[in-house]
């Protein structure tokens, strides 16, 4: 197979620059016999807390146009249950494994990041954006000091490469992304979900059980373009973007608009053999284009022509 | 309870009728799918290549016939999905996942197949695949007009009961009150349900009391059928939480945590 779409992100060595969007692709094994994993650059799995999660009560999905929303609030098997039964088994896929780590405090992100440290996983998601729990995540990620504090805490109990994902609930993204990259982030990750709601007219109650979800899906992607595009010219470290990827099409996109890699999240849920298709597609096109390698593409957005 | 290997098929449509007002029976050419599947899973259709309706629907397997490759689903219309569906002509194509979850254990000798609404379209293919073993079935509806699954059961059972609640047809009230003297004879080990919440709670509790377990299907919105959406999550009586898509959506009445 051709290296075209080899990519380096913050020291990641990954066969592509495709990945996932954490909570979209579980812990990989779900997929098996769908997706070919060679063509998937980096698994990121279900958002971890340091203690097991049962997640939102009630209603937990409605479907919107062209998108959905969620609240599941981070239902995981804790960190423990993740490196004593979980990562063994996946480890065996030789693709590399990000975990995506939340909290409600500071301490639990510096738990996780140093009982992950030693734990064989290629790099950690530090994510300061979840919309769907009470307490901490979003609350890190939409004020640049406290997603810096979080940062720099993360930074110092781990040796593994940090990613921030970041939150589009603020006013200027690339603000909190400037702040966590003067922190030590190695990457910064965006966009999450955008808050929204829906309501059953029949009933006058909300749809979700917890009121408001995060938004995801094709409806999101203009949005997550833009963001993706203001904070590649405000850092120098790599952005990994995602928001409504679903086809080669969107990747290319969010490249020019400066991601060094993209992530697939609510198109797996629909089509488990999106990574694939483009994968497929980003090679055809590179050698439409005549462009040896994908990372060509990156931050080559004209503007001003 | 089975768990089998899951495919995506893009299948002919091959029928698509009216068996009721809003009630469809779609009928796909799905060679790989109708042969793996069981009573009691489910596949997700996706009934548009485009992003508006985004998610696949899940629809319970209705039946399936594996020397003509065919998938029966039986479906209401209550949304932009099946509103879609229903516009589907034979000789177009569906995108079929599946099968996916697990189905009936359908191992007891005397089984007694309770469904209500639709929830008796996987009944109907339990009582195709209990076959030459007895089934018998108690099939409940609010009025006549929903009773078409009479027809539908013909020859799929040894004995069919039906209910309506207003009492157009068969014994008035809900199967669940048809159900106790039923029991009463002993002459069943085993009972599969499927239908409102509460109707498979009731059943359950009254099937208990006659010292019968009772396998219930569940039903939950579902982003992704395959386990990773975490949409579908239920509790279980040992604290923890299943998955209905992947777990279920059938379960032993017990496991369930129906408060």
């Amino acid at each position: 197979m051709s290296s075209c779409l080899q990519t380096d992100l913050a020291g990641i060595r990954m066969r592509t620059p495709i990945m996932v969007a954490s909570g979209t692709f579980g812990f990989g094994e779900e997929f098996f016999g769908f997706t070919d994993f060679t063509d998937l650059g980096a698994i990121v799995v279900k958002g971890m807390t340091r203690e097991p999660r049962r997640g939102n009560s009630g209603r937990r999905m409605a479907e919107t146009p062209s998108g959905m929303l969620n609240c599941i609030g981070l239902q995981n098997p804790g960190v423990e249950v993740f490196l004593q039964e979980i990562l063994p088994r996946i480890k065996q896929l030789d693709t590399p494994i990000i975990v995506n780590i939340n909290g409600n405090v500071q301490e639990d992100y510096a738990y996780l990041a140093e009982v992950l440290n030693e734990s064989g996983v290629d790099a950690l998601e530090v994510n300061i954006s979840c919309p769907n729990t009470r307490h901490g995540c979003m609350a890190f990620g939409v004020i640049p000091e406290t997603a810096a504090a979080v940062t720099a805490e993360v930074k110092k109990r781990t040796r593994l490469p940090v990613i921030v994902k970041l939150s589009p609930n603020v006013t200027d993204i690339a603000e909190i992304a400037k702040a966590v990259e003067a922190a030590g982030a190695d990457a910064v990750s965006l966009i999450n979900t955008l808050v929204g709601m829906a309501i059953d007219i029949q009933t006058w109650q909300p749809v979700l059980g917890n009121v408001v979800g995060g938004l995801s899906g094709p409806a999101v992607k203009p949005v997550a373009l833009r963001m993706v595009w203001q904070t590649a010219q405000a850092v120098k470290i790599p952005v990994v973007g995602m928001g409504g990827i679903s086809t080669a099409d969107d990747a290319v996109e969010f490249m020019l608009a400066g991601a060094s890699a993209i992530a697939v999240g609510t198109a797996n849920f629909i089509n488990p053999r999106t990574v694939n298709e483009i994968a497929a597609g980003l090679r055809a096109y590179l050698a439409q284009r005549e462009l040896s390698q994908v990372g060509e593409l990156v931050g080559k957005i004209r503007t001003g022509v | 309870m089975k768990n089998s290997t899951k495919y995506i098929e893009q299948a002919l449509i091959l029928e698509n009728r009216s068996l009721a007002t809003g009630v469809y029976q779609l009928v796909v050419k799905s060679p790989q799918i109708s042969a793996a599947c069981s009573p009691g899973q489910f596949v997700m259709v996706k009934v548009a290549d485009s992003s508006d309706p985004l998610l696949r629907r899940p629809l319970s397997i209705a039946g399936a016939d594996p020397d003509q490759a065919s998938l029966t689903l039986i479906y209401r219309v209550v949304g932009k999905g099946t509103e879609r569906m229903e516009q589907l002509q034979p000789g177009s194509f569906v995108n079929v996942m599946g099968p996916l979850g697990r189905g009936f254990d359908l191992s007891p000798q005397r089984l007694l197949l309770v469904g209500g609404g639709m929830g008796l379209a996987p009944l109907l293919f339990a009582a195709e695949r209990c076959c030459p073993q007895p089934v018998e079935v108690l099939a409940g509806g609010r009025t006549e007009k929903e009773m078409f699954w009479n027809e539908l059961f013909q020859n799929r059972c040894e004995q069919l009961h039906i209910t309506t609640d207003d009492g157009s047809l068969g014994f008035c009230g809900t199967c669940a009150d048809l159900l106790p003297q039923m029991l009463a004879g002993a002459r069943f080990d085993g009972v599969l349900t499927c239908g409102p919440r509460p109707m498979m709670k009731r059943v359950a509790a009254i099937a208990a009391q006659a010292g019968l377990r009772t396998q219930v299907s569940l039903e939950e919105h579902m982003a992704c059928g395959l386990g990773v959406c975490l949409t579908c999550t239920c509790s279980a009586t040992d604290g923890g939480t299943r998955q209905v898509c992947k777990d279920g959506p059938v379960f032993w009445a017990e496991e369930v945590d129906w408060s």
